[in-house]
């Protein structure tokens, strides 16, 4: 198989050398990493207690990673499921990004789960003594299911690429990369019949992997909806949790679009087009997004039963500016850049995208913290300084440890592998995807 | 009782109490001893014939067959196999029960000698309490009222529903344990249960066992980091035939216990019929719209044996500033 060495060179800048840049950047998240890990080690050491987490906010910043990273992986999936699927010209030179997103935070997400879980050394047990009554129950099916359906569907995209690597004459790698390239790519030649099982496999997975991801975020939010808690019991949830995972990483894509644009000088191939197709769809979905919040806070507030309003109350209280932040500018100032043509810059477009992407993470707060703040029967008989959540720094350094592992893992899986898929832009319709 | 007298013996507050109220270590006993020829119901059972003189709660002698004194075996070295086979009894539950409680809240006056029996007989760590009481008014129109909380036992109960591991679970005769070896902290059950019932250990509870204990799930004892805890009804006293700790521990008669099957109640000094109490007391549940269907139900506050603010007179800062926050809701 031929490609041209621009192409290589272009799309794989850290296979071949590997920068100082790349070095310090790496070492950088890598220390927060380490942070992060000594902010474990105190957990495990002195227990639960030095989080914020207590007696009523049981669940804190972690399940709120864990929903974020969650909802960025499924929504990567979604992204890329939906652009593949209809044979969007556009999609060939971000595709990729969205794959990777999915993959990379579906393997952080969970880590979130088990910070969270207070007796770490007895996981094993849901395998064990698994009851399927349990939401948890669904979600451990569900994240498997997806992981390797993520996985192949990744895989299956990677395949040519690898091919390409395998065949290319004069790449100076170590012969540890060319054998992996051999290996990995399963002896693709790119013969007809190749090409038509694996478009197929393809075909038949972005299909799968859209239907997964619906499930699997539905299944997350059920573990709320299900309980009967002021806030949570809603039958708006599933829908709503899909539709806001997919805002989140709608955003992140755009955010991942300009930093690789700008590290690995690829504006031949990301273009002001990208930034506008990608930047509509994020439009587009915050109006969904925007429309199922009100419509969930609306019923609340209007009906008003007791426990609803009280939580009300707390989010246009204490709350307030986080949720004025999450639920309005949040929503509508994306919308507002990107609706007009003439705001339609990379610069603005991104800045919006950051917006959608913080906004939705206070968002992710503002559901899971006020609503265990306000139980049924009001918090007293406890010690006063248990009664309010705050995040203390061991949860802190850990939420950093996940944003670096995010990195990090994108910067190794750039030492290995194209960050824009070689083979689908060296198609021959090359024109029509960059015109 | 021996294991009352004993506990008595070692703890200061429940001596206290008793000077307090005045009564000998007998009245204790006598109250147990009332409750357990109930729970025992049509057990038939020979008796030794030997007579023990005890002082009754109001104050006069009365003579009882040895045999309906039984001591706590809650704590005693055992083999791996009867440990299983507890294990297992104690996740079927006492065959042909149904355990409820009724809290008369016209007599609660936050005396607190519920979670202090609590937190003693099951060896909890500080800021770890089962029993809970709560200050509530409804709205600012109606009045306040102290609200004694355990855990509500709910026939539908939300924990168990939602638990991945089956580590809590409801069993026959009504009572929901957990079972902390299994337990994996994953706090699903706190956030599912609607009435804050469960607890967790955020850190090595640091509790001193007393020598060739083994874990039973009926007391929870001893408590595990990373692990969920809350209210057993006491059913390790109620294998044994007895009361609930904090029945027997409040001074007012608040709480009443009993089985639902045998339609009794006792507080241990009064015995009810239970359908009777409901209707003549106008009976209810917390929250019944929830569904959970609990096993706890509630006299309300009518006619009232102390005044609210009564409540908060004797107790320590520390005890006040738990209620400082309280508001019509």
């Amino acid at each position: 198989m031929e490609a041209d060495r621009k192409l290589i060179t272009d799309l794989t800048p850290e296979i071949e050398k590997t920068s100082i840049k790349w070095y310090i950047t790496f070492f950088i998240f890598l220390a927060f990493f380490a942070v992060g890990i000594y902010g474990l080690y105190q957990q495990i050491d002195k227990g639960h207690i030095v989080t914020g987490m207590r007696d009523n906010v049981v669940w804190g910043f972690y399940i709120v990673n864990f929903i974020f990273f969650m909802g960025l992986s499924y929504s990567g999936a979604l992204i890329s499921g939906v652009l593949h699927l209809f044979h969007t010209g556009w999609r060939k030179p971000i595709i990729r990004m969205a794959e990777l997103i999915t993959i990379i935070s579906l393997i952080i997400g969970p880590f979130f789960i088990f910070f969270c879980i207070g007796r770490l050394d007895r996981l094993h047990f849901l395998f064990l003594y698994p009851r399927i009554q349990s939401p948890i129950t669904w979600d451990v099916i569900a994240i498997i299911t997806d992981l390797v359906g993520c996985f192949l569907y990744l895989y299956l995209s990677f395949i040519e690429d690898f091919a390409i690597l395998r065949d290319y004459p004069d790449l100076k790698v170590a012969p540890w990369k060319k054998k992996l390239y051999k290996t990995l790519s399963l002896g693709f030649t790119g013969t007809e019949q190749q090409h038509k099982i694996l478009s197929n496999a393809r075909m038949v997975m972005a299909a799968m992997v859209i239907a997964i991801a619906i499930i699997v975020y539905s299944v997350l939010a059920w573990i709320f909806g299900v309980t009967l808690q002021p806030g949570w019991h809603s039958t708006i949830f599933g829908p709503y949790f899909v539709i806001a995972a997919v805002f989140s990483g709608t955003g992140l894509l755009i955010i991942l679009m300009w930093i690789f644009r700008k590290i690995y000088h690829l504006e031949e191939y990301i273009t002001q087009r990208h930034f506008v197709n990608v930047g509509v769809l994020l439009t587009v979905i915050a109006a969904f997004y925007g429309y199922f919040t009100f419509s969930d806070y609306l019923t609340k507030w209007y009906g008003s039963i007791k426990m609803d309003s009280i939580l009300i109350d707390k989010l246009f209280t204490d709350y307030y500016s986080l949720f004025i932040f999450a639920n309005y500018i949040g929503i509508l100032l994306p919308c507002i850049i990107i609706a007009f043509p003439k705001f339609r810059t990379i610069p603005n477009i991104t800045i919006a995208a950051i917006i959608a992407v913080t906004a939705l993470l206070v968002n992710r707060y503002i559901i899971v913290i006020p609503t265990l703040e306000t139980p049924f029967l009001p918090i007293q008989d406890t010690r006063p300084d248990w009664i309010t959540y705050s995040p203390t720094w061991v949860e802190w350094s850990l939420t950093l440890a996940g944003v670096s592992v995010f990195a990090m893992l994108f910067m190794l899986v750039s030492k290995i592998a194209p960050i824009i898929s070689i083979s689908e832009m060296q198609e021959k319709d090359k024109n029509e995807i960059m015109k | 009782m021996k294991d009352e007298a004993e506990n008595v013996s070692d703890g200061s507050s429940r001596r206290n109490f008793l000077k307090k109220v005045g009564v000998g270590v007998g009245a204790i006993s006598v109250t147990g001893i009332v409750g357990s020829s109930l729970l025992k119901g049509n057990e038939a059972k020979a008796k030794s014939g030997k007579l023990v003189k005890l002082l009754s709660p109001e104050g006069k002698l009365v003579e009882v067959d040895q045999d309906d004194i039984k001591s706590a075996k809650g704590i005693q070295p055992a083999d791996n196999e009867t440990v299983e086979q507890h294990k297992l009894e104690a996740r079927a539950g006492l065959p042909n029960r149904k355990f409820a409680m009724v809290i008369d809240l016209a007599r609660c006056k936050n005396a607190r000698k519920c979670v202090e029996a609590c937190q003693e007989g099951h060896l909890l760590p500080k800021d770890h309490e089962w029993m809970r009481l709560y200050l509530l008014q409804d709205d600012s129109t109606t009045s306040k009222y102290w609200f004694p909380r355990p855990c509500f036992h709910c026939d539908k109960p939300m924990c168990v529903s939602v638990c991945p591991v089956g580590a809590t679970y409801k069993r026959a005769d009504g009572i929901v344990l957990i079972d902390n070896q299994r337990c994996i902290g994953c706090k699903f059950c706190m956030t599912g249960c609607p009435f804050s019932a469960r607890v967790f250990n955020w850190k090595d509870p640091e509790v001193k066992v007393p020598e060739g204990h083994v874990y039973d799930p009926e007391t929870n004892i001893p408590a595990t980091e990373g692990t969920v805890g809350k209210c057993v009804f006491c059913a390790d006293k109620l294998r044994l035939g007895e009361l609930p700790r904090c029945v027997s521990a409040c001074p007012m008669g608040v709480i009443y216990f009993g089985d639902i099957l045998e339609d009794t109640v006792t507080n241990g000094n009064e015995t009810e019929r239970f359908s009777k109490l409901m209707t003549d007391r106008a009976g209810y549940r917390y929250r019944e719209e929830l569904g959970t269907l609990p096993s706890v139900y509630y006299l309300p506050p009518t006619q009232r044996m102390f005044p609210v603010e009564s409540g908060l007179e004797d107790t320590d800062k520390s005890i006040k500033d738990r209620y400082k926050k309280v508001g019509p809701r």
